[in-house]
């Protein structure tokens, strides 16, 4: 069992935790990743390592709430346990020879693309980056990307903070003002990702994707999350979750992310049903 | 007196009942007829059954253990040479190994051993009250890697020796392949649980979630003080054919679906992972994990499940027993049948359309038999235009996995071949890397439970050479 140390909500959907796991903090880096399971009926769900502190023994994980896991592990609370916890998987972020990067994240992305920015900017690179949110309800970790960026961009959809509109149109502009990037970093939603792409792509600057598709074990024996990649079936949890943006097949990928929309949606409403029964 | 020519039936359940449940399909003898059985032994003064064995266990021994009625005798017997014997008794291929040399098979069929080991070990599982003899402490630190047949055979026979043995596992629940890959019906969990346990009492420890290669390397184990180091890792990525539609919604690698269903539980309404409940499901492959995929599928509902293997029933690789079963359930054989594309849905006017990207179908090309290969199969050829369809909304690809990359990744030394196997010596498992040896399937590519034993098994006894005369 592994304690939860801090709990703290970001925003209406989107909740931070730390999580009491020295082996795995002792080793984690940006753009790794972990899996847990909330309680022993539990599904294995993935997420992105969003920091660590390694004299604590704590891995940071911020999750959006969107289906029955998510919402079962949001209803624990600081001090509690979850029952599974392990990690770190998949390849870190690959930084060397990057002088100069812009970071572009879109809403829960944010929380995976921090780590990789503050680890750029450790490391002496200039960091520029893009965080997009759909409201300024939803907006997260500004002060944190203030704090490891050279220039940042907040953008929302509506407009209601930063500048209206999608992260894309600013890191158009800053390429076209001549803002060499060495690589662009792009984490969130696989449509963001693959715009991003088409972006960079005229110009062909390197552009790295993080992905996150449907996986269960996440050590390399299921196969679960399988990419085409360069026209090569490629394993998310082991040749991965960074890959080359140009050689991502997004279409396949979205398309393999709803083969369980069906099972998701019911799991919602049963757990909705579920936590309206427990409040009466 | 007369010899039966014939072994006692295994007594099953109806193979209509079981097709709808996961309850174990064997149901295993009853001590009489486990007593009949064990008298149709000769006792003959060879034992070629005992060098077919790949553990060698001195089966004579244990057989006439149980005709004089000494089923705890006969367990001790077994126990000496096995770790698992209540699986092995399960899924062990006897008709290729101890039961192919059966002396008695020359002219009848051979003595039932693997349904004589199941009895026994399942006796002693149901009546053995005491406590086992736990040796004195050596207090040396053995690491094992992966908690599957080789890992907790080699874990076994170290802490007997009195080793303080260590079991890392990467998932959340220890049996490797054992609780993630064979289904339930085939070997029921509680077994596998039973022989952790086991372990467990004679000190070894089972460290869940921590995935070497990643949370910890090997070179960290030995500076945490262990002076030997076991791989049993298993095979790892799933092979796909690299045809067209395998990334469609509704393939699967044999080894997903059954981790969701075996590890996962997602046959059951309060597990909380999904699994596709396909109405046609074909199955592309012919070895047990084939075979176990399809009765899978059969039992969460399917009405027709398909075996697609290009060769013909003969060179099928399963275990002849599983086939059987299979065919009596009313699983179909596709044989001499090569997939080229799997078909997916497309509403070219509905790009919203939920059933876009959905398998539909399999597009098979008809094969007949040429010259054998290499291993001595004869390889299939197959026969230009002769493509046609079966309409499936689910395909699981089961031709087999390469091994796995965490661990050659990150341990500098560990030689491995062009396959990515760790090489080894043979007889003890010795890998490049002085301290570290490896057996299973993480050698030899996707094999067999016991051979994997059998690989823990010398390895133990290698690495217990190795410290005493490391000192």
């Amino acid at each position: 069992m592994y304690r939860i140390a801090v709990k703290r909500e970001l925003n209406p959907t989107v909740t931070m935790m730390e999580i009491e796991a020295p082996l795995v903090a002792a080793k984690a880096q940006a753009g790794q990743f972990i899996i847990l399971r909330v309680d022993a009926d539990g599904e294995r769900i993935p997420l992105t390592v969003a920091g660590c502190d390694t004299l604590k023994g704590t891995v940071k994980i911020i999750f959006q709430v969107v289906g029955g896991t998510t919402m079962r592990l949001n209803t624990k609370k600081q001090g509690e346990y979850i029952q599974d916890f392990v990690g770190p998987l998949g390849c870190p972020t690959r930084t060397d020879g990057i002088k100069k990067v812009c970071i572009v994240g879109g809403g829960v992305g944010c929380a995976i693309a921090l780590p990789v920015a503050q680890k750029f900017h450790d490391l002496g690179a200039e960091v520029h980056s893009i965080i997009g949110f759909r409201n300024k309800d939803l907006l997260i970790l500004e002060d944190e990307f203030k704090a490891c960026s050279d220039k940042l961009t907040v953008m929302t959809d509506d407009g209601s903070y930063g500048r209206k509109g999608v992260v894309t149109e600013p890191l158009k502009e800053a390429i076209e003002a001549g803002e060499n990037y060495d690589e662009v970093i792009t984490i969130g939603p696989l449509i963001m990702m693959k715009f991003v792409v088409a972006t960079t792509k005229p110009y062909n600057i390197p552009t790295t994707v993080s992905m996150n598709p449907i996986m269960i074990d996440g050590t390399g024996m299921c196969g679960g999350c399988r990419l085409t990649v360069g026209g090569k079936t490629k394993f998310a949890c082991v040749d991965g979750p960074d890959f080359n943006g140009f050689e991502v097949d997004f279409d396949e990928a979205m398309a393999r992310g709803t083969m369980y929309a069906d099972f998701e949606r019911k799991e919602r409403e049963e757990f909705c049903n579920l936590f309206k029964k427990e409040v009466k | 007196m007369a010899v039966e020519p014939k072994k006692h039936e295994m007594p099953t359940q109806d193979a209509k009942t079981r097709a709808r449940n996961f309850k174990e399909v064997a149901l295993g003898y009853t001590a009489e007829v486990a007593v009949a059985e064990a008298k149709r032994c000769l006792n003959c003064k060879n034992r070629p059954c005992v060098d077919g064995c790949p553990v060698n266990i001195a089966i004579p021994d244990f057989i006439s253990k149980i005709k004089e009625n000494d089923f705890e005798g006969a367990y001790g017997v077994i126990s000496e040479s096995s770790s698992l014997p209540a699986v092995c008794g399960r899924v062990c291929p006897q008709e290729t190994q101890c039961e192919s040399k059966c002396t008695l098979g020359i002219k009848f069929e051979p003595v039932g051993i693997g349904r004589l080991e199941r009895f026994v070990s399942d006796y002693h599982n149901a009546n053995f009250k005491g406590e086992p003899e736990i040796p004195a402490s050596n207090g040396r630190k053995v690491a094992v890697i992966g908690s599957g047949p080789s890992g907790l055979t080699c874990a076994g026979d170290l802490a007997k020796k009195g080793y303080k043995v260590t079991v890392f596992e990467a998932l959340h629940l220890a049996g490797g392949v054992l609780v993630y890959g064979i289904p339930e019906f085939r070997l029921p969990k509680s077994i596998v649980q039973k022989e952790v346990d086991a372990l467990k009492k004679y000190g070894v420890d089972v460290e869940t979630n921590v995935v070497v290669g990643k949370t910890i390397t090997v070179d960290e184990l030995f500076g945490q003080g262990f002076e030997a180091v076991f791989i049993g890792s298993g095979a790892g990525l799933p092979r796909f054919m690299g045809i067209p539609g395998e990334s469609l919604k509704g393939v699967y690698s044999a080894n997903e679906f059954l981790t969701r269903n075996n590890l996962m539980k997602a046959f059951n309404n309060d597990s909380r992972t999904p699994i596709m409940h396909a109405e046609n499901v074909a199955v592309v492959g012919g070895g047990n994990v084939a075979m176990d995929a399809a009765r899978t599928a059969l039992r969460l509902g399917a009405k027709n499940v398909y075996i697609v293997y290009r060769r013909s029933m003969d060179e099928l690789p399963a275990r002849k027993e599983e086939v059987e079963h299979a065919e009596e359930e009313g699983i179909r054989f596709e044989i001499l049948r090569n997939p080229v594309e799997i078909i997916g849905y497309n509403n070219p006017d509905d790009r919203r359309d939920p059933r876009n990207g959905f398998v539909t179908g399999i597009k098979v090309r008809k094969c007949e038999l040429g010259e054998p290969d290499e291993k001595g199969r004869r390889r299939p050829v197959e026969i230009a235009g002769s493509e046609y369809v079966i309409d499936v909304d689910c395909v699981i690809m089961a031709i087999g996995t390469s091994p796995n990359p965490l661990i050659k990744n990150t341990t500098a030394g560990l030689d491995v071949n062009n396959h990515g196997g760790i090489i080894v010596e043979e007889a003890t498992g010795k890998t490049s890397k002085e301290g570290v040896y490896a057996g299973g399937d993480a050698v030899t590519g996707a094999a067999t439970v016991i051979l994997a034993m059998g690989a823990g098994k010398q390895a133990a006894k290698a690495i217990d050479e190795y410290l005493k005369n490391k000192k």
